[in-house]
């Protein structure tokens, strides 16, 4: 068989090793030649664990021969470099921990292995997954694959990357304000960020605790529905992992959409959208409407709102988060040290880029004395508002869509001058993580030959909808089958 | 707006030094920031109580049962300079 021949999906990879077509050795020697043939274009790793993927690889071709494989045994993946993985460097994409090697892996990392799945390598984001273009990583940006003079998108773009140029079948993302969906819209993947609270955060490199969330970026609605699975769980290490039954999200794909109810927000589809999108997104609710699903035009006001009070929120978190980097435990810390206070002061000022320490700064000052109630305590209010906009909603929708991004992907160093453009990527996004909801973004269509992306949004802890309605569009389509033509 | 001087008096809360040439380009990106976010003004939230958490109510508590191993090695490994056991500083009592 050649190199070629093999799947793309984690489905296909799934039943050509259960029906013993090649090993798990051979997919994982495939992916390894792939990321060295094609990623110095990309950039969307900063680490690649040959020996140990190979070795992990052999355990379970050695575990199917004994009759023990599950459903995703032998399968390579990624991990976001914000995932801990024990012996094996977790960067965060940060100076301050380029020397970092956890002694413990994340939970996310543990049920991953368990499963079976093998990891090649810790892929690139924004530094401490503070970014909407993966532009503020210490090791330098990703690149998109169907334009390598374009950014992935962020944080979790060399996740993106790497899925959409077909090195991955899978890899995990991060997701406090869009950086699961925003770069599997420009990157043209599929991208869930589940409800808050659906997957473990132990091990995962905190920015904003009450926004993070871990999930799944792959090709196919199906293939997030199998890696989730095995994702997620109540786990006694994170006191804010959800105590809810376990679930099949792959039960519900094979349902039709007769009589779904889709909400379109009329704040989502207003004049500022650009025209280009909105024509490819009319295409796309025409398709789910062909499918059976009948429309509700809604209204979310506050949502306007969503971008100023994220951006006080994950602030003002941030910046009690990242306090633990005082270069005395772990991480960086500066040379020769006048002091205890030059040690803290100047190890933090090596060791963060600009774009975190804007947001610390801006954390602390809307934490500070005199400026709580005006910024932070009013931001954690229109939380509630939006919260309730999306709750009043769901009593008569079943699901929510619009854009992920206000535009398709923009070119590396286009938006690095001014902050406050950058964050309004995020415009569609930061909503669904103040109100803890589930959302997702997939491929639907082409602008200029870059990818849309379709935001869906659903109830809380009902993610199986989501990638319901998602499995069947993608029946329908064939967006998600596109694949970009790197160039040497 | 923020001045110079209050963005140097947030380094010092936060712990970071910056260089005086620093100052006048963070001053106008923060403050930039600052214009973006002051349009939730706008929005009349008189009688609403705060959300600190999308999970209501708050996250159960587990256990007050020792559960960590000593691990002590492990993550003096990754300290920057330890010495029989303790994390190194520079002398902070003359």
């Amino acid at each position: 068989m050649s190199a070629t021949d093999y799947p793309r999906t984690v489905a296909g990879m799934s039943a050509g090793l259960a029906r013993g077509a090649f090993s798990s050795r051979e997919l994982v020697i495939d992916c390894l030649g792939r990321i060295a043939r094609d990623d110095s274009a990309l950039n969307s790793f900063i680490t690649i664990v040959e020996e140990q993927a190979l070795a992990h690889a052999d355990a379970a071709d050695a575990r199917r021969r004994a009759g023990q494989a599950g459903p995703l045994s032998g399968i390579p993946y990624a991990n976001k470099d914000i995932f801990c993985t024990k012996g094996v460097r977790t960067s965060c994409a940060s100076r301050m921990l380029d020397n970092f090697v956890a002694p413990y892996d994340a939970t996310v990392v543990t049920r991953l292995a368990e499963a079976g799945m093998v990891m090649v390598g810790k892929t690139n984001m924004d530094e401490f997954a503070m970014g909407s273009s993966n532009e503020t990583s210490y090791y330098g940006p990703c690149r998109n694959p169907w334009d390598t003079s374009c950014v992935p998108g962020g944080s979790s773009g060399g996740s993106a990357s790497a899925v959409a140029a077909r090195l991955v079948p899978f890899a995990t993302g991060t997701d406090t304000g869009g950086s699961i969906r925003l770069p599997a819209a420009y990157c043209g993947i599929s991208g869930l960020k589940p409800t808050y609270g659906r997957i473990s955060r132990y091990g995962m490199v905190a920015f904003a605790s009450s926004l993070d969330q871990a999930g799944p970026m792959a090709l196919t609605a199906e293939d997030m529905a199998l890696t989730l699975n095995a994702m997620c769980g109540v786990d006694p290490r994170d006191g804010t992992s959800a105590d809810v039954a376990a679930e099949d999200f792959a039960r519900k794909l094979g349902e039709p959409l007769q009589g779904l109810r889709v909400g379109l927000p009329a704040e989502f589809f207003d004049a500022s959208l650009n025209p280009a999108i909105a024509t490819t997104l009319q295409v796309a609710i025409r398709a789910l409407e062909q499918l059976g699903a009948r429309c509700v035009d809604i209204q979310l006001p506050t949502t306007r709102h969503a971008v100023p009070a994220y951006y006080i929120i994950a602030s003002a978190e941030c910046s009690s988060n990242l306090s633990r980097y005082d270069g005395v435990r772990f991480g960086h810390r500066c040379e020769a040290p006048r002091d205890l206070n030059d040690l803290y002061t100047r190890s933090r000022a090596e060791g963060f880029g600009a774009e975190v320490k804007r947001r610390i700064l801006m954390g602390t000052y809307a934490l500070s004395t005199g400026y709580y109630d005006a910024y932070y305590a009013k931001a954690q209010q229109l939380r509630r508002l939006i919260r309730d906009d999306f709750i009043r909603a769901f009593a008569d929708v079943d699901v929510i869509v619009g854009p992920t991004a206000p535009s398709t992907a923009f070119g590396v160093g286009q938006k690095t001058a001014d902050p406050v453009e950058m964050y309004l990527s995020d415009i569609y996004t930061t909503a669904v993580n103040l109100a803890g909801l589930p959302g997702l973004s997939i491929p639907a269509g082409f602008v200029h030959g870059l990818p849309v992306g379709l935001q869906m949004i659903g109830r809380h802890f009902d993610e199986a909808t989501l990638l319901q309605v998602a499995h069947r569009f993608q029946l329908e389509t064939d967006w998600h089958q596109h694949t970009p033509a790197l160039k040497d | 707006m923020l001045e110079e001087a209050q963005v140097q008096t947030l380094a010092r809360l936060a712990r970071i030094a910056l260089e005086p040439a620093e100052l006048p380009s963070l001053a106008a990106q923060l403050s930039r920031i600052l214009s973006l976010v002051e349009a939730m003004e706008a929005v009349d939230t008189t009688g609403v109580e705060p959300l600190a958490h999308p999970l209501e109510p708050v996250p159960r508590r587990r256990p007050d049962a020792v559960t960590e191993t000593d691990q002590r090695a492990e993550f003096g490994a990754v300290a920057p300079a330890m010495a029989e056991g303790y994390y190194l500083v520079p002398r902070v009592i003359e």
